[in-house]
């Protein structure tokens, strides 16, 4: 792993790199910023996820649809005593904002930056904007380690004054094509700088350790701690609808068969005759079975030798993480002391 | 070369309002060859114009004229007379042909009759695909001749991203990943190394994004001095 270089033992200390280094299994959720400006949504979701996780990533407009920024829901995040892990795209803003916004990101307390290259507009609820991709996420990443490791800023424009020190982390698609190619573009963005990686959702586990595989073989999980993304299927639709309908996400039929065998008492029941209460004790069995197979998931997942933790994206379900990470046992999250002791 | 697409003909009638005499200008390169405004579909879009005016009940004129190229002063020149007489000219020529006709003709009121749409070729017969975004500092070298900036969504240097799936890009089904078409090509050549060399941030300046741009070649002006 990249030497640490703070005057604390790490190289910058936050919860999550801390949990990290100190060998525990970490646990990252993730938190989906409202469409308005309610600081109180974030509030809920925080109280949610407090204590169940080493930090919370705060997506930035998700699927390319408005929402309160990152940072700021970050910074209400931390108000509520949680960590944050901010994502920025590349999307919507050139280099300029981005550094200006991480700056900014950092003075207000934010220790740890997912760099993503974003998902294209026209899936959002803007498609007829203009997309920025000034720089893309790799570039991102260098540009992240060079204003912390060097004090530059991307021109090479040396900056006086406290550095931005983020805990560095990167995205992986392991399933996405072209797949023998996903190896060593993560390699690439570790060399480029990434700390810490978080993958997309994983179901499949076979399929994700040949990744892993491959991982260790370039000896990668040395040289950046890999968290796993997981999370629970809500419904045999959207199980359905992952596995056809979003790239790179394997969802293995033997999944949605038992998703949809938890919906077996009410089958049968046309949309006319099932009851209200009904539905709902079926939505609440596909529930239970996701928050199960999800549970399930992590545990093998931990089995896998270089897996350092996991991402929970529990999307507008926050409440399922509680559960889920009291499933899997790890629960409570461990308390790891501010300096490392050398 | 250029390539457009026709405006529906209901614009047209809408962009050239008001004027009684109507020229259909169309250019004899990129469009021709796109069969989108060359002197075939100029005469189509004089004719139906003419039918849309008649069916409407009045009396417009319009007529039509090719000149080899739209982007050339001296093409233009050809067909001064015609174009005084117009009280509206309707190019089909790329978004240059329209300017040129525009800034040599400072008294005449040109419309566009195409939208220009790219830089590409045709890849199957009524197929035509975008190959090129004119970023003014050419990385086709790092790529082996397959173009991300023009070719990816996102355009990017380090592709692909997590969006490539069975070789389409996640924007569309149709259209081809870029970064995979990139893999294939470098992988199938052995130059894996290529692919994991960390490329910068790209200097966009030499794009649109440093304003208007405009070369000058000094050794050809000298030359035209001494002739
Ligand atoms: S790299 Fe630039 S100049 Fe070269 S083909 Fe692509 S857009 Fe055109
Ligand atoms: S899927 Fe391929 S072409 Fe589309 S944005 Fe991603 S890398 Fe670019």
């Amino acid at each position: 792993m990249t030497t640490p270089t703070s005057g604390n033992g790490y190289l910058v200390g936050s919860n999550l790199e801390r949990v990290l280094r100190a060998n525990h299994f970490a646990v990252t959720a993730e938190l989906g910023p409202p469409q308005s400006a309610d600081p109180q949504v974030i509030k809920k979701k925080a109280a949610l996820l407090k204590g169940y996780c080493d930090a919370v990533n705060i997506t930035d407009n998700q699927t390319a649809i408005v929402r309160m920024s990152s940072i700021a829901s970050g910074a209400i995040v931390i108000q509520e005593g949680l960590e944050a892990v901010i994502q920025m795209t590349c999307r919507d803003r050139n280099r300029l904002a981005i550094q200006a916004d991480l700056l900014g990101a950092y003075a207000l307390g934010m220790r740890n930056l997912l760099c993503l290259t974003g998902d294209h507009q026209t899936f959002g609820n803007h498609p007829n904007s203009r997309n920025v991709f000034d720089i893309d996420s790799l570039q991102l990443i260098q540009i992240v380690k060079g204003m912390r490791d060097e004090g530059v800023f991307q021109s090479g424009d040396a900056f006086s004054g406290p550095e931005p020190r983020f805990f560095i982390g990167a995205a992986a698609a392991p399933f996405a094509d072209p797949v023998e190619f996903r190896p060593y573009r993560l390699a690439k963005k570790i060399n480029a700088g990434a700390n810490f990686i978080q993958t997309q959702l994983v179901y499949d586990v076979p399929a994700f350790a040949r990744f892993m595989e491959k991982v260790r073989q370039l000896d990668l999980h040395k040289q950046a701690f890999i968290l796993a993304g997981v999370g629970p299927l809500k419904t045999p639709t959207m199980a359905r609808y992952m596995k056809t309908s979003v790239p790179g996400i394997l969802v293995p039929d033997a999944l949605i068969e038992r998703m949809e065998a938890a919906g077996k008492p009410w089958a049968g029941k046309s949309k006319e005759e099932i009851t209200k209460e009904e539905k709902k004790a079926r939505a609440d069995a596909y529930k239970e079975t996701g928050i199960q197979i999800c549970i399930e998931l992590i545990q093998q997942l931990r089995q896998i030798e270089g897996v350092a933790g996991v991402h929970i994206m529990a999307i507008e379900w926050e409440e399922a993480v509680k559960p889920i990470v009291e499933g899997a046992g790890l629960y409570p999250r461990p308390m790891v002391a501010e300096k490392a002791v050398a | 070369m250029i390539v457009a697409d026709q405006k529906p003909l209901n614009e047209l009638k809408s962009l050239t309002r008001g004027g009684e005499n109507v020229l259909v200008v169309g250019c004899g390169t990129c469009v021709t060859v796109c069969f989108a405004g060359g002197a075939r579909e100029a005469a189509i879009t004089a004719s139906s114009l003419r039918m849309a005016f008649k069916l409407d009940g009045n009396s417009r004129q319009v007529s039509d004229v090719t000149v080899q190229r739209q982007c050339e002063w001296e093409y233009l020149d050809q067909i001064a007379e015609q174009v005084k007489e117009a009280d509206v000219v309707l190019s089909l020529g790329c978004g240059v042909g329209v300017q040129a006709i525009a800034e040599h003709f400072p008294e005449t009121w040109v419309v566009p009759g195409l939208n220009t749409s790219f830089m590409g070729m045709p890849t199957e017969q009524g197929v035509w695909a975008e190959r090129c975004a004119a970023c003014g500092d050419c990385i086709l070298g790092l790529t082996g001749g397959i173009c991300p900036i023009a070719r990816c969504s996102k355009s990017l240097l380090n592709g692909p991203c997590g969006g490539s799936e069975g070789g389409h890009c996640e924007v569309n089904p149709e259209t081809p990943c870029a970064w995979q078409l990139i893999y294939d090509r470098l992988t199938g050549m052995g130059k894996l190394d290529v692919l994991m060399e960390i490329q910068p941030p790209k200097n966009w300046r030499a794009a649109r994004d440093g304003g208007p741009r405009k070369i000058v070649r000094e050794d050809l002006r000298l030359a035209k001095e001494e002739e």
